[in-house]
């Protein structure tokens, strides 16, 4: 399964403003984004036969007659501090006080937001301009009104955070009381509007608290699993512990008859994309008056499954297949630089070393959870989802359901790691409450988090390296052990064609072999990196080591070494660029912060 | 089964399966949602409450066995989030998702009302069992030491202490 990260992003879409005037005074902007016909026709509407928008429309900022704003965080909050940094951009240009910001999370909504995502470290480079310019644009529209009102040219106004000033009068007026008089005027376009020079900015850079630090230190019900709906029931969901298996048969004549349970059924559904399980997977469902009685229930339930091929696999049996595929040919070459062999057999020290690492779960400690509602043919989700907007999909295909029937309410999210990008908990909850039919809060388990992940695929690296006599890098080679189909790599079990040392050492060679595997396998943080990063750095200080090397220095020459990418003779993907110069300047402030060199250290450690 | 038992200074009382942890009593039936289910299993920490003072796993605790006890969650860590270890926490930013740091206060406030000035060592030793999945434990232990610093202040409010900022 492919996963876009950033929907929209590499497209060219545009965003627009519309201002309305809030009941009982007050300045409402709200962006739109492609089609602007679309825009306009939600304008009128919010606008209504009184003139004044619906204050519960979704918007990117409210001002109100007191002065208040409320900046609105479009993107999931997953811990990574999002819901902090992106009102912080619009105050920021619209220029007020922070302490004058009241923060609001936004639910999903791709009529009025774009890329609402948490995932790819993106949100900060992504929503920098585009954040910046809807307040730069409030703030143009609050200096256009205040200069109407005094008769003089806008351009003769400034601001000071939450005033407009006209300095050859003297004049001064805050943005409260400006704000129904801008509700009025056409919102500038977003492309052109002035933002501030970089040199005055009064929040960006500077050191902001989480905006939900307070709620979170007094236990304030703010994430996915602390959602309550009126009449809401209380479900458990157990899958097969095999991937892929199904429901043969299970005692739910017996289990319905336990205290509080409510429903007890099978569901045998299976979404697949790619070859890939996404959504629901076979299992039994227990809905109870409390989660408390659904799990105690579920300790009754006797399913019998049909566990299917993937019965078969097992991380020994992966390190075997591994092991017998590291000593063949390997089946996708990927890049070759110089000539390996060569360079090897004339190297003075050579070192061989295999190196792996296993699956791992993502294990937000927030266990996968979802509340869902579905009545009359309308479905409401509270997920703590780092891509709602695919989880909806996900939802509606599962379901039967058009996307506009769903409304997904974007809760905090107790960690992500790369786990919710996978939104297979929303589909369960939607599922299960829409067999149900009363608003039903599904909370999985921990050994269902751990035994039902999208894993960290184990990797497997056989490398063989070389040194010259001046104890420099001169050959390397990695036969990388993964899963796939041969000629494509699983979800995230991939490693990039250009992967370091590549155009630091001038023999080079990488290539690739693939077991096929029914374990579901997905991004972790750093996806790649955080494993095959371990792998190679540690293959470097065992190479450093047998060259008699200290291996910082080592590593310093290694960088020094760089070359302009060469032409490639592999198939795979196009190289990472490494900065030889900039790594070598964070390896000296390391080693110069660390005292590199002066210290004894523990067995285990190392550059 | 009836338990009668004290949560946050106030008595309550709840009819509900013997076997049910009281983790699953505050959230569920009591709606106080600030106690967190992480594992049920008293492995992270997410879950913990002081029962009768102490710093305990709620999620394994059948709440039969809080007939009569007094419970504190972190809800009640004070009465309007003023605690020194709330302030203490904000003030150095502590959380990044959020979800340990209910259990992480309990845990640190047990350990103050036991210890007024912990080594790094006794706070390490304390929170031990406290999972943070985010890696917040360096600002932790900080938040803690400057905590232990405010209720001294807090002592000593004849002569109030310009507040310096905490470091980062």
């Amino acid at each position: 399964m492919t996963i876009a990260l950033q929907p929209g992003a590499g497209v060219s879409r545009r965003d627009f403003l519309r201002a309305s005037a809030l009941a009982g005074g007050g300045l409402l902007l709200a962006s739109y984004v492609e089609p602007l016909d679309a825009a306009d026709a939600f304008a009128a509407r919010a606008a209504g036969a009184s003139g004044v928008a619906d204050p519960s429309l979704n918007a990117f900022i409210r001002i109100m007659p007191d002065g208040m704003v409320t900046i609105v965080a479009k993107n999931p909050e997953i811990g990574q501090g999002v819901k902090t940094m992106l009102p912080m951009l619009i105050a920021e240009e619209l220029d007020v006080e922070w302490k004058n910001v009241r923060v609001e999370q936004a639910p999903l909504d791709s009529v009025r937001y774009s890329g609402q995502t948490a995932g790819g470290s993106t949100a900060t480079p992504s929503n920098w301009l585009p954040m910046r310019r809807i307040g730069a644009a409030g703030r143009a529209m609050l200096v256009s009104a205040a200069a109407a009102k005094w008769g003089v040219p806008a351009s003769e106004c400034d601001t000071t955070p939450g005033v407009v000033r006209h300095a050859a009068s003297g004049r001064t007026i805050g943005y409260g009381e400006l704000a129904t008089s801008a509700a009025s005027s056409t919102a500038p376009d977003l492309a052109t509007v002035t933002l501030k020079d970089p040199k005055t900015f009064r929040i960006i850079g500077t050191r902001v608290r989480g905006v939900d630090v307070h709620a979170i230190v007094t236990g304030t019900p703010m994430f996915g699993i602390d959602v309550t709906v009126p009449g809401m029931l209380y479900a458990t969901y157990l899958k097969c512990p095999v991937f892929g298996g199904t429901v043969a048969s299970a005692n739910l004549a017996e289990v319905r008859t336990l205290p509080g349970v409510r429903h007890a059924f099978v569901v045998n559904a299976t979404s697949i994309q790619e070859g890939v399980t996404v959504g629901i997977s076979p299992g039994v469902a227990i809905v109870a008056d409390s989660w408390w009685l659904a799990k105690s229930a579920r300790g009754r339930l006797r399913v019998r499954w049909n566990e299917g091929t993937t019965a078969a696999q097992s991380s020994a049996g992966f390190a075997r297949q591994a092991a017998e595929l590291a000593k063949q040919p390997p089946q996708l070459p990927m890049r070759h630089d110089g000539d390996v062999g060569a360079a090897l057999e004339g190297a003075v020290k050579t070192v061989s070393a295999s190196y792996m690492y296993p699956f791992i779960a993502h294990a937000t400690l927030e266990p996968q959870n979802c509340t869902a509602r579905y009545a009359d043919g309308k479905l409401e989700l509270w997920a703590p989802a780092q891509l709602p907007d695919l989880g909806r999909g996900m939802v509606a295909k599962a379901l039967g359901l058009e996307p506009e029937a769903i409304s997904v309410n974007i809760t905090r999210s107790g960690g992500g790691f790369g786990r919710r990008l996978y939104q297979d908990f929303m589909v369960e909850a939607a599922w299960i409450a829409k067999e149900t039919g009363a608003p039903v809060k599904l909370v999985w388990t921990r050994e269902d988090d751990i035994q039902h992940d999208f894993y960290r695929p184990a990797g497997y690296h056989n490398f063989a390296g070389g040194v010259d006599a001046a104890g420099k890098l001169v050959a390397w080679q990695n036969h990388f052990v993964s899963f796939g189909d041969g000629k494509s790599f699983a979800a995230s079990a991939n490693i990039g064609g250009g992967e370091f040392p590549a155009r630091f050492v001038p023999n080079y060679s990488l290539a690739a072999s693939m077991m096929p595997t029914g374990v579901p396998t997905g991004a972790l943080r750093a996806p790649g990196s955080n494993g095959i990063a371990f792998a190679v750095q540690s293959f470097i200080d065992e190479l450093a080591h047998a060259a008699g090397r200290d291996p910082l220095q080592f590593r310093l020459d290694l960088l020094a070494a760089e070359q302009p990418a060469p032409a490639s003779t592999g198939t795979g993907p196009q190289p990472v660029l490494f900065d030889g110069s900039r790594m070598r300047a964070v390896l000296e402030l390391v080693a110069e912060k660390s005292g590199w060199g002066t210290r004894q250290l523990p067995r285990g450690t190392g550059m | 089964m009836k338990v009668r038992f004290k949560v946050n200074g106030q008595p309550r009382s709840v009819d509900v399966p013997a076997d049910m942890p009281l983790l699953w009593t505050l959230r569920d039936v009591l709606e106080l949602k600030g106690t967190k289910f992480g594992c049920g299993a008293a492995q992270c920490g997410a879950c913990t409450v002081h029962f009768n003072g102490a710093a305990t796993r709620s999620c394994v605790l059948p709440v039969s066995a809080a007939q009569g006890a007094e419970i504190t969650t972190v809800e009640g860590l004070s009465p309007d989030g003023t605690h020194a270890l709330q302030r203490a926490w904000e003030e150095l930013d502590v959380p990044q998702c959020g979800y340990c740091q209910a259990g992480q206060l309990m845990s640190a406030a047990a350990l103050l009302d036991a210890k007024a000035h912990p080594t790094d060592a006794d706070i390490d030793v304390a929170m031990n069992g406290n999972l943070c999945r985010c890696a917040t434990y360096l600002r932790i232990r900080q938040a803690i030491h400057r905590a232990a610093e405010l209720k001294v202040q807090a002592t000593h409010a004849g002569r109030p202490r310009r507040l310096t900022e905490g470091k980062p």
